[in-house]
């Protein structure tokens, strides 16, 4: 089976100093039906990588090298590096979707979530109207919130709540690929566990390749199917989620992994170390 | 049981809200609906809710920064919600607080030494120099250097902004410290060290923590109690393996089961 989404030696830099390479040689997959977690610490790349996917990367960005391939249902395997803005246009939002981290800040706070829903639906599907209406309905519903708060504005919805209408928005057009960029940093244990399993059981059901963005490996335990870890730039491990985590076999995969307080409390707190630095440099 | 150093009796603190249509009416949000708790001395007491359970609020009310509808705060004996601005204003060198989030908690445009050494200059402790050099050896604790005091708090990461907050509320030899979310903004990996050294300071200096989070895996790690909130009310007290072991209250074991990576953690 061909993976839904194919990156390959992706490499970013600064347009004005070629020579750092903010991520540098990236390839991984995405399969239909299949969750891959991107862990690492900040300024690891891993959300660059995500938005040069989306081909939302900064101005002052470029791609040096890398493709991403990407098997459209209906137009094939398309590159998105190469796309031009129209035709990335037609992708985004509809075949692939985003969800950010922060739902406080990613929502216009002057137009209804309802309204908000339904933009994409209107741009991509072209529903109008009656349809729309209950196309919101039901996408509300399906996320756990109830239809009627489609004419509330953000501020007057909690932090998970908000976050599950940004979740609606995204599956609103069904896209094969779901991006999600710490979509629970910002929410709470308990909402977090809720989120977690919202996206889970959406994700089996409507068969979505999802690329899940976090610097948490309890997190990554609950949902991964493939992890990928990021240092500086770099891929140090990748691979099926029991053998990353089981059995790391990079260091510096094994310190990010030591670091995490675990809930019995049997574990002592360590640092992350990263004294094999020195061996590898 | 060792003796209390900070206790609060039966406090309550509502909040009105506006609601309905354009805010015209009110509703009565309670905040803190008779909550008691005791901080027993060198030890760290942890508070865990999620967000709107009210164990800011209840930081806040602690440390008078808040005034409360009823009820007692009583830190070494002497009540302070009796007591008056000057008398409250000494006080407060013995309560300080290490703030959640490490970007929006430093002054922009004072340099790091200005920071940590503001709180030495209000109590007029020592002479300058003298001010001076406990600046300098609080940041050489906290893992900083002294080059570190010329510089301003956006050159530097999230987890040493966070230790120039923890220097800033140590520097005055604090008894109690409110530490709310200290960790929360943080990256994982930089949990751990910015936890180890709470710890260890806790040793060296003879503090009392009042640890606020809603991440039990972190409680677990630093806390000898906790209490857990819900809608303004402790619903369960003990001791932190009594929480975790035998969690009584329905919404304690929803909080446990919610710790991600517990299903599969080997």
């Amino acid at each position: 089976m061909t993976p839904l989404l194919q990156i390959s030696n992706l490499t970013i830099t600064p347009k004005k100093l070629p020579t750092r390479l903010l991520v540098n040689g990236v390839s991984f997959n995405i399969e239909a039906g299949k969750t891959t977690c991107v862990v690492g610490e900040s300024g690891s790349g891993k959300s660059l990588t995500a938005l040069a996917v989306m081909g939302l990367l900064s101005k002052q960005l470029q791609l040096n090298s890398g493709s991403i391939l990407f098997s459209n249902a209906q137009a094939g395997v398309q590159d998105l590096s190469k796309l031009d803005i129209a035709s990335l246009q037609k992708i985004r939002g509809a075949k692939i979707a985003m969800i950010f981290q922060e739902p406080m800040t990613s929502l216009n706070p002057v137009l209804t979530v309802g309204y908000q829903i339904g933009e994409s639906l209107t741009a991509h599907l072209g529903l109008k109207g009656a349809a729309l209406k209950a196309k919101i309905a039901s996408l509300l519903e399906m996320v756990g919130i109830p239809a009627g708060r489609a004419d509330s504005y953000p501020d007057e919805l909690s932090g998970g709540q908000r976050q599950r209408v940004m979740i609606a928005m995204s599956i609103a057009c069904e896209p094969q690929i779901l991006i999600a960029d710490e979509p629970t940093t910002a929410l709470d244990v308990t909402v977090q566990a809720q989120i977690l399993q919202l996206l889970h059981a959406l994700k089996t059901r409507m068969n979505m390749g999802m690329l899940f963005i976090t610097h948490d490996f309890g997190v990554v335990a609950d949902i991964a199917d493939n992890v990928v870890v990021m240092f500086r730039g770099e891929i140090v491990e990748s691979g099926a989620k029991e053998a990353v985590l089981n059995n790391p076999q990079h260091p510096y995969t094994q310190a990010l992994l030591a670091c995490v307080p675990d809930a019995e409390g049997k574990k002592p707190l360590k640092p992350i170390d990263y004294s094999w630095l020195g061996h590898a440099a | 049981m060792s003796e209390l150093i900070l206790e609060a009796n039966h406090l309550v603190k509502t909040y009105t809200q506006r609601s309905g249509r354009f805010g015209f009416n009110t509703t009565l949000v309670k905040a803190l609906d008779d909550v008691s708790v005791g901080l027993s001395a060198g030890k760290t007491l942890a508070v865990v809710g999620e967000s709107g359970s009210g164990k800011s609020t209840l930081a806040r009310c602690l440390l008078q920064l808040h005034p409360f509808d009823s009820g007692e705060v009583i830190f070494q004996g002497q009540q302070l919600d009796q007591l008056n601005g000057q008398a409250l204003r000494q006080m407060r060198q013995y309560l300080q607080m290490v703030f959640q989030d490490p970007f929006a908690s430093l002054n922009p445009r004072m340099r790091v030494g200005e920071i940590v050494g503001e709180g030495l200059l209000i109590h007029g402790l020592g002479s300058s120099s003298e001010q001076q050099k406990k600046v300098v050896a609080m940041l050489k604790r906290v893992g900083l250097t002294e080059a570190d005091m010329q510089k301003y708090p956006h050159e530097f990461s999230g987890g040493q902004r966070q230790r120039v907050g923890i220097a800033r509320a140590l520097v005055l030899q604090p008894k109690v410290v409110v530490c709310d979310e200290p960790v929360s903004a943080l990256d994982v990996s930089i949990q751990a060290q910015i936890l180890l050294l709470l710890k260890e300071l806790q040793a060296e200096m003879a503090l009392s923590y009042l640890f606020i989070s809603h991440d039990l895996r972190v409680v677990r790690h630093i806390a000898d109690d906790v209490a857990v909130m819900f809608q303004g009310r402790i619903v369960e007290q003990g001791s932190v393996a009594d929480i975790y072991d035998n969690p009584r209250e329905e919404y304690t074991r929803k909080l446990l089961s919610a710790i991600p990576g517990k299903a599969t953690q080997h």
